[in-house]
């Protein structure tokens, strides 16, 4: 106690700025993404030592360097996923199936069918549940209770069902996400819908407003918040749903085919950079609906 | 919502009565209903009068159930069963429709199976069943589960003793929950071999941040003038740690815990299409969906389902023990 409370002064006399550093959150994160980076790059060498394809009899620094070339790691050096993302996507062709903006855009199109349906469904079902008593009792613990089984399994059968049907690519995926997105949506906007107080009901009440006027008026504009936040999640799910969604139909395109075909024919760097074109196209739409939450948060007054 | 109860004019009791009845002959109706769907009079070509009674036998359900909902009771055991009476009448009312809208219009099983078929095949098919589940989900996912989250939980400990790594790790771990982390399903299947191994290297990955940022937001859960009282009894890290702010993360942990269980089983499930033995759940989904065999598959998601509830519910009940000052428990008789 005594030695913290005199270390004090001379803490902040001293390292003001090394503090003023070490206390900001970008620096944080940074130095952990470098710590990760490098820890990666400490263990490709080791992952990839075995490898039947690695050079024998040369000296170790040959085979060390050797290490961060391979053509089919076991665990790929950052650089050669980042190589092979310009090269997917800055120096092909975006139309050509080698490109991997033209695997993204299959599965971002089907995301964001996706996502607008589920989350349509989800603000529709919600107005129900909170309008229709019975609907209410009866369909939210079927909601709840879907949530703790793994919806995705059910995957395979749309796309099989769908295509034996002759509906084949962009639908039976979005469906998928549809299925996938509306929970979060369906939950948060109930949550929403309810959140305005008695006080602020009953003000609609001496109002005389009718339960139209006092949902457009109240309910609606109360539940946005609501809204955003799980349309966050949804944006996020429904991603996932689209990938899983291109597995079952045996990597035709998308990002999932990207990844399932990698994993085939062992190509490792092909499905890290999947997997990092899938991380940066997840991150991207989680920005773009916090970037249009603000720019609608503004417009209806809140102050930032 | 509004406070003002409804006038009744007959008594309650006679109101209750009757509606149960109507309840219990609306069972018995779509029960007959079902069974009569399985004629082969009536399977693949019903009449018309099967649909008349079949949308009757649905106005009567939404009728029963819509009265279930306003019968004036208060509290206590016969308002709780009437909460898990509406949403089982709904369900039965679901299923008596997917059957008879299957059998009546003679949907071939290749497209979908009625209910009935799946529940046929669930009894027939028990050893392979229990394989799979034994192999996805004893093998997996609880493994996995646990060790993704007692992983998550000693990191989060951990950055809650080092605040730079707690400032670094937190909006990582918010970031990575956004991201489709079943992706790395195929590497670790790469790394790991076909066996059980990878998915267990896969419900881990999946399961430790959200163990981590839920423990670390539940260590801040703690309120100040507690933490106050704690240092003014010159209680230690490690004290503080066990006797308040563990304790008061508790709900946040479970809730970690919760959404884990269901993204371990997807994880497992989702990994298993990337390569296993000849066993297991994910497995048996995807090859029997090539074969066009659904009742299979869906026998298979019913297990799944089954399995995520029981497991969601058993930590849930885990929940309610350890945590039992809560507010929320005590609310939650209230609202």
């Amino acid at each position: 106690m005594t030695t913290e409370a005199l270390a004090l002064p001379r803490s902040r006399a001293g390292g003001r700025i090394a503090a003023g550093i070490a206390q900001s959150k970008a620096v944080a994160v940074l130095a952990i993404v470098a710590l990760i980076v490098l820890a990666w790059y400490a263990a490709v060498y080791p992952m990839n030592a075995d490898l039947p394809s690695m050079p024998k009899e040369v000296p170790f620094a040959e085979r060390f360097a050797a290490a961060y070339a391979l053509d089919r790691p076991v665990l790929p050096a950052p650089h050669q996923v980042i190589a092979e993302l310009w090269k997917t996507t800055v120096e092909t062709r975006a139309t050509s199936p080698r490109s991997l903006l033209f695997h993204g855009w299959v599965t971002l199109s089907s995301t964001l069918v996706g996502f607008a349906l589920g989350s349509l469904l989800g603000i529709v079902l919600a107005i129900g549940i909170v309008s229709v008593k019975p609907l209410e009792k009866s369909l939210l613990p079927w909601i709840i209770a879907s949530q703790t089984i793994p919806i995705l399994a059910v995957a395979p059968i749309v796309i099989v069902v769908l295509g034996s049907i002759g509906l084949t690519g962009l639908v039976p995926k979005a469906i998928i996400s549809m299925y996938l997105c509306f929970f979060p949506v369906t939950i948060g906007m109930v949550k929403g819908f309810t959140s305005p107080d008695t006080m602020q009901l009953d003000l609609m009440r001496t109002y005389s407003a009718s339960g139209l006027q006092t949902f457009a008026k109240l309910r609606w504009p109360a539940s946005v918040p609501f809204l955003f936040a799980s349309l966050k999640v949804a944006v996020a799910i429904s991603l996932v749903g689209a990938i899983v969604g291109e597995l079952p139909t045996g990597a035709q395109a998308g990002l999932g085919a990207r990844l399932l075909s990698g994993s085939y024919y062992g190509q490792t760097v092909q499905i890290w950079s999947a997997l990092f074109a899938s991380s940066i196209l997840a991150s991207g739409l989680v920005l773009a609906v916090a970037l249009i939450e603000r720019v609608t948060m503004r417009l209806m007054g809140a102050r930032p | 919502m509004s406070a003002v109860a409804a006038p009744l004019a007959p008594p309650a009791a006679s109101i209750t009565a009757r509606t149960l009845v109507a309840t219990a002959a609306t069972v018995a109706g779509m029960a007959a209903v079902a069974t009569l769907a399985h004629r082969p009079g009536v399977a693949g070509n019903a009449p018309v009068w099967f649909w008349a009674l079949v949308v009757a036998l649905w106005i009567a359900a939404w009728g029963v159930n819509d009265r279930l909902t306003r019968l004036p009771l208060a509290s206590g055991p016969s308002a709780r069963a009437r909460d898990v009476a509406v949403p089982v009448l709904f369900g039965l009312t679901c299923f008596f429709l997917w059957e008879v809208v299957c059998l009546g219009f003679g949907v071939p099983t290749v497209l979908m199976p009625p209910p009935s078929a799946i529940l046929a095949k669930l009894a027939v098919s028990q050893a392979t069943l229990v394989a799979d589940f034994r192999q996805t989900f004893v093998r997996s996912v609880v493994p996995g589960w646990l060790l993704g989250s007692a992983l998550g939980f000693a990191v989060a400990l951990l950055a809650d003793r080092v605040p730079f790594l707690r400032r670094g790790l937190l909006p990582l771990g918010n970031f990575v929950s956004a991201l489709p982390v079943i992706g790395i399903a195929p590497i670790m299947v790469m790394w790991f071999g076909f066996d059980w191994h990878s998915k267990v290297a896969v419900v881990v990955v999946m399961t430790f941040f959200p163990m981590l940022v839920n423990t670390v937001a539940g260590l801040e859960a703690a309120g100040r003038l507690e933490r106050d009282l704690m240092r003014s009894y010159a209680a230690s890290w490690g004290t503080t740690l066990l006797k308040l702010r563990l304790p008061a993360a508790l709900p946040f942990v479970f809730n970690g815990l919760k959404i884990n269980s269901t993204l371990a089983l997807i994880g497992a499930i989702v990994a298993e299409f990337f390569g296993t033995p000849i066993v297991g759940m994910g497995f048996r989904i995807s090859t029997e969906v090539g074969r066009m065999q659904l009742d299979m598959v869906w026998a298979e998601i019913v297990v799944a389902a089954v399995a995520g509830t029981l497991f969601y519910g058993l930590i849930a009940m885990a929940e309610r023990a350890a945590t039992f000052w809560h507010p929320s428990y005590r609310r939650r008789r209230a609202a």
